[in-house]
């Protein structure tokens, strides 16, 4: 009976549920910037013809992400008129606070996680119950989701839901389905196209490599599809002589290599050892100039923020990705194997999070997601996923800094910890019943140094939000943020390696 | 197999058999289990928080928000004797402190924190009406606080000791139904009061009394009254319940005796202050007792706000008179589970016993509000197990009788969500509720098939209300004509509420009787 009710994705309706009255719960709470953001690109698309989309600045918040959001925008502008005809009035709008548009954006973006919920249905519809069960709960009620799309104000949720769709047709071997969909997403979101090598091997080698002429047919027909999905959403701007402008809304590159708070990745080490030896060489009589940028004050210009060490230029960020690409690029084409697909997808977001341009905290997400899929698979890269989802949760804490949402917070984290900690527990504890034999390693228990970690986490926790306020008060402000992305920095690191190392064995 | 629920599931897996969908939850034991869940359900409760409460931005008056506020700023400016008499700096007539002297000294407790961390919040008449984001957040956290650290632990107790030897799952469904009832985070954490406090100490109070630990429960119960008035309600059933187990002693006069010195050192440890002299006791008793305001206030689902729709109780007769009918009425009403329990007291009638008894208060007594339906509403919530059904309908209509409040305070969107997040936990998939074991007779009135006609009408309409209520203006002879409405048709299910669980709690005992007799017989 347990079997036949887990085995519908009943449960999995109902989880979303449960998801989504505690969203509905949250619509009050605090919102960022991109809420009026995404606000400003229902105006702009619901007022403006589609020629003015990418060249209106009405706002700051100008309109930053591929077309098939401004589409998507589009979209939702259909009904935002009917709510509250201000939502989409390009002047009178700006700045809206109201609750109609507090309600129908909070609303809209728990209704496009209709699109996650479709993910997570199709993706696991084949996994055992337990392991369907429990991804569903990692990445429905994911507490990074919750925060940053319930509470800060985004799509994530909607957008890697048609990144597991597309990993699940990847999975069921139907390449070309899977292909078409995350050129999809390349569309909505161009931030996923760093997954974009690892699908370009992948489907040249697992679809189009099969002799001569099928490898022929099968190489147009893909090429044919992004082709056409590209001309889809590109095609318009190209017909009104604005792709240039388009593009360079796109990829802003004047933004600099960090954003204001530092995502916990690999450049907060380069800072800070630049840091570290210009003030060593500043100690040993060395004339160091002091750059004219500086991180710590949030502006981050063109010039040199960099005392001793090279300038970092997109163009680096760009070669490093690759070249930490690289050794899954080589495995993915040497053994193209649709079980596999998830892991090297996570892998690539994590080397996009980890050296990228201008990386936000927010993009921790892209891999958390895809990796909850992977944790079920064993015991390993459940430790794996217990260890890097708290961290990277824990790195999105400063999205949130008005003290009445830090129970919401600090519950959400500890909620997940505990639910994973169970299940993964529950998973692991029923295998070794099933095989009595060999018992002694397959349970589930976090390791000395992780714990450690872990709690340092709270040390961190505690230091930054208590401690230093009230011993140093408003003196070093950027103190706790640099503390917290270095600490975070060093788990995110630690699952780079290993997922890099669980990828070549 | 039976009910469960929580934000998590996995479920059982298809090769072992014996493993329920929520077994993931409860293998590790009923307090990780409870854990978890509470986890949950402070999560959302800190996010009702975020809520308006009542009387947000009204001045003059404000509401319950600034009465608390209020009590504290009294507390921690004035000392202990002032607190509860008129004078320059305390204006009786503004919030006055009506409840005894334990929410005095919680007030104290919560004011010293927020003197702390804001002290514009809390100080001397400057502070009336006080909304900074600091002191919302502090009064705010300080519910939560009290919520966590009393309610939480005295329902993992309750949980410990009835639960000694239950399936897992059945467990953690009854944790949850009781740790995210959404009446109870409706009133504290959105509409703002204390009331875990008191529920907090009465649930320790029964689960003493279900471990066997009297003395406890004396003193549990007694800081509880100390707390909130209101929980008198609950008082005839502890009182004929240790009565009834003290008579079954070898002496009873001693048991008596030791449970009467427990419960009257309690009473001088909290009321001390008061006790120098008969007319500060006075003092602080006449606060308690508003009998001044009336029989019913508002819109209160009981007999006497309902009735006065056809008799002018208020213009018939008089306070005095309507104080002693009221108190027969109570006496009366509560009367035949009081002596079930002196004449066979049992675990399982207790329970029963506190929900007839609160509800008896609830009907019959004098000066009843809409939130006192927490009190018959938590007794309820301790036997969701035995009466699923009742008790989901129960939830029902104690939600929707205080839906008119919850409106005036802004709190649509939380009410209607933590109705879909009951209903949703209620029926949690994997599981689906099972019938008490013990049938009570074949004849219960539940199978009457009027009774599901009546229940279905009862919900049609109630659901007909909702939207009426929040889209349709009264006509202006009668604005408070469909707070009426809802009033009766609550009052109503109450009523067949409060009959069936009497009948329930007599048949029980009478089963239990027969059953002696045949195992005697054997």
């Amino acid at each position: 009976m347990d079997h036949r009710n887990n085995g519908d994705g009943r449960l999995l309706l109902w989880l979303f549920a449960v998801a989504t009255s505690v969203k509905l719960l949250l619509i009050p709470s605090y919102r960022s910037t991109d809420f009026e953001v995404h606000r400003n690109w229902l105006a702009i698309t619901h007022s403006l013809p589609l020629s003015q989309w990418y060249l209106d600045e009405t706002s700051q918040w100008t309109l930053d992400y591929p077309p098939f959001f401004a589409y998507f925008e589009r979209f939702l502008s259909f009904f935002a008129p009917l709510v509250d005809p201000k939502i989409t009035d390009l002047h009178s709008g700006l700045g809206y606070a109201a609750d109609s548009v507090v309600y129908f954006q909070r609303i809209t973006a728990m209704a496009s996680d209709l699109c996650l919920l479709l993910g997570v249905l199709r993706l696991t519809r084949k996994a055992e119950p337990l392991s369907r069960n429990l991804i569903c709960v990692l990445v429905v009620l994911s507490p990074g989701l919750l925060i940053v799309d319930h509470v800060h104000f985004q799509y994530n949720g909607f957008l890697l839901g048609w990144l597991l769709l597309s990993v699940s047709f990847l999975q069921d071997g139907r390449d070309l389905v899977g292909g078409f969909l995350f050129a999809v997403v390349l569309c909505f979101k161009h931030l996923f196209a760093v997954a974009a090598p690892v699908y370009f091997v992948y489907l040249l080698r697992h679809y189009c490599w099969s002799g001569l002429a099928t490898g022929l047919r099968r190489l147009l027909t893909l090429g044919a599809v992004v082709v056409a999905v590209f001309a889809a959403a590109f095609g318009p701007f190209i017909y009104n002589g604005q792709i240039q402008q388009v593009i360079s809304r796109m990829f802003p590159f004047g933004r600099g290599l960090c954003h204001a708070y530092w995502a916990p990745n690999f450049w907060v080490f380069y800072i800070i050892l630049d840091k570290g030896l210009a003030f060593s060489l500043r100690k040993l009589g060395v004339d160091v100039q002091v750059p004219s940028a500086s991180f710590t004050g949030g502006l981050v210009g063109d010039s040199s923020p960099f005392a001793v060490l090279p300038q970092i230029t997109p163009l680096t960020t760009f070669v490093m990705v690759l070249l930490a690409l690289t050794p899954c690029l080589i495995k993915a084409w040497r053994k193209p194997q649709p079980g596999l697909v998830a892991r090297w997808i996570a892998y690539a977001y994590t080397c996009g999070f980890l050296f990228g341009w201008h990386v936000h905290e927010k993009a921790s997400l892209h891999f958390t997601i895809p990796l909850a899929i992977v944790a079920v698979q064993s015991l390993e890269d459940a430790k794996h996923y217990f260890l890097v989802s708290i961290v990277s949760c824990y790195s999105l804490f400063p999205l949130l800094y008005e003290p009445r949402e830090y129970p919401i917070k600090v519950l959400l984290l500890l909620l997940h910890s505990m639910v994973m900690w169970l299940g993964f527990s529950a998973q692991y504890a029923l295998k070794e019943k099933k095989e009595d034999g060999e018992s002694k390693k397959s349970k589930f228990e976090i390791g000395c140094i992780e714990k450690s970690y872990l709690m340092g986490l709270v040390i961190v926790e505690i230091v930054s939000q208590f401690l230093h306020p009230y011993f140093l008060g408003d003196r070093f402000a950027f103190m706790p943020l640099m503390l917290i992305s270095t600490y975070c920095a060093v788990g995110i690191m630690y699952s780079w390696v290993w997922q890099l190392k669980r990828i070549l064995t | 197999m039976p009910p469960k629920r929580k934000p998590v599931n996995l479920s059982g897996d298809g090769t072992a058999p014996p493993i329920d969908t929520w077994w993931w939850l409860t293998h590790k034991g009923t307090t990780t289990s409870f854990l978890c869940i509470s986890l949950f359900a402070l999560l959302i409760r800190s996010a009702v928080s975020m809520f308006p409460y009542s009387g947000a931005g009204t001045p003059p008056k404000f509401g319950d928000f600034e009465a608390q506020r209020h009590w504290m700023e009294i507390t921690t400016n004035l000392p202990p004797i002032d607190w509860y008499r008129n004078g320059t700096h305390n204006d009786l007539a503004y919030w006055g402190l009506d409840y005894p002297p334990l929410t005095a000294y919680q007030s104290y407790i919560h004011g010293i924190l927020l003197r702390t961390f804001d002290p514009d919040s809390v100080s001397l008449l400057t502070s009336r009406g006080h909304e900074s984001y600091h002191g919302k957040l502090l009064m705010r956290w300080t519910v939560f606080s009290s919520d966590a650290l009393i309610f939480f632990p005295a329902a993992l107790f309750f949980v410990l000791v009835y639960h000694r030897n239950r399936a897992k799952s059945e467990v953690a469904w009854h944790i949850a139904m009781i740790l995210l009832n959404p009446c109870l985070i409706l009133i504290d954490h959105g509409h703002f009061q204390y009331n875990c406090i008191s529920l907090g100490l009465t649930v320790g109070a029964i689960a003493a009394v279900l471990c066997g630990s009297e003395v406890l429960t004396c003193v549990f119960f007694t800081l509880a009254l100390s707390h909130k008035q209101m929980s008198a309600y609950f008082a005839p059933a502890f009182f004929s319940h240790l009565l009834g187990k003290c008579l079954r002693r070898k002496n009873p006069v001693l048991s008596v005796l030791k449970l009467g010195i427990a419960v009257i050192v309690t009473f001088v440890v909290v009321w001390w202050p008061y006790l120098h002299s008969v007319d500060d006791l006075l003092m602080v008793l006449s606060r308690l007792a508003p009998f001044e305001r009336g029989i019913y206030e508002d819109y209160v689902a009981n007999f006497w706000c309902t009735t006065s729709i056809l008799i002018k109780w208020k213009k018939l007769f008089t306070t005095p008179s309507l104080k002693s009918m009221s108190l027969a009425a109570t006496v009366l009403a509560s009367l035949p589970s009081m002596v079930q329990q002196i004449l066979s007291p049992s675990n399982e009638g207790f329970l029963y016993g506190l929900l007839n008894s609160s509800m008896a208060f609830y009907l019959f007594s004098f000066q009843v509000h809409e939130k006192s339906i927490l009190m018959p509403f938590l007794a309820a919530t301790l036997l969701a197990l035995k009466i699923p059904d009742h008790f989901n309908h129960l939830t029902y209509y104690a939600l929707f009788s205080m839906f008119p409040l919850l409106c005036r305070d802004k709190l649509l969107l939380p009410y209607l969500t933590l109705h879909f997040l009951f209903t949703l936990i209620y029926h949690s998939p994997g599981t689906h509720i099972t019938l008490p074991k013990t049938k009570t007779s074949s004849f219960s009135f539940t199978s009457f098939p009027g009774y599901v006609f009546l229940l279905r009408t009862h919900f049609f309409i109630s659901v007909l209300l909702h939207v009426v209520y929040l889209t349709i203006q009264p006509p202006s002879k009668y604005p408070f004509l469909f707070e009426a409405l809802i009033m009766i048709l609550c009052f109503s299910y109450f009523v067949m509420f409060a009959i069936y669980t009497n009948y329930t709690q007599w048949n029980f005992s009478s089963h239990f009787r027969s059953a002696d007799k045949e195992k005697k017989q054997i």
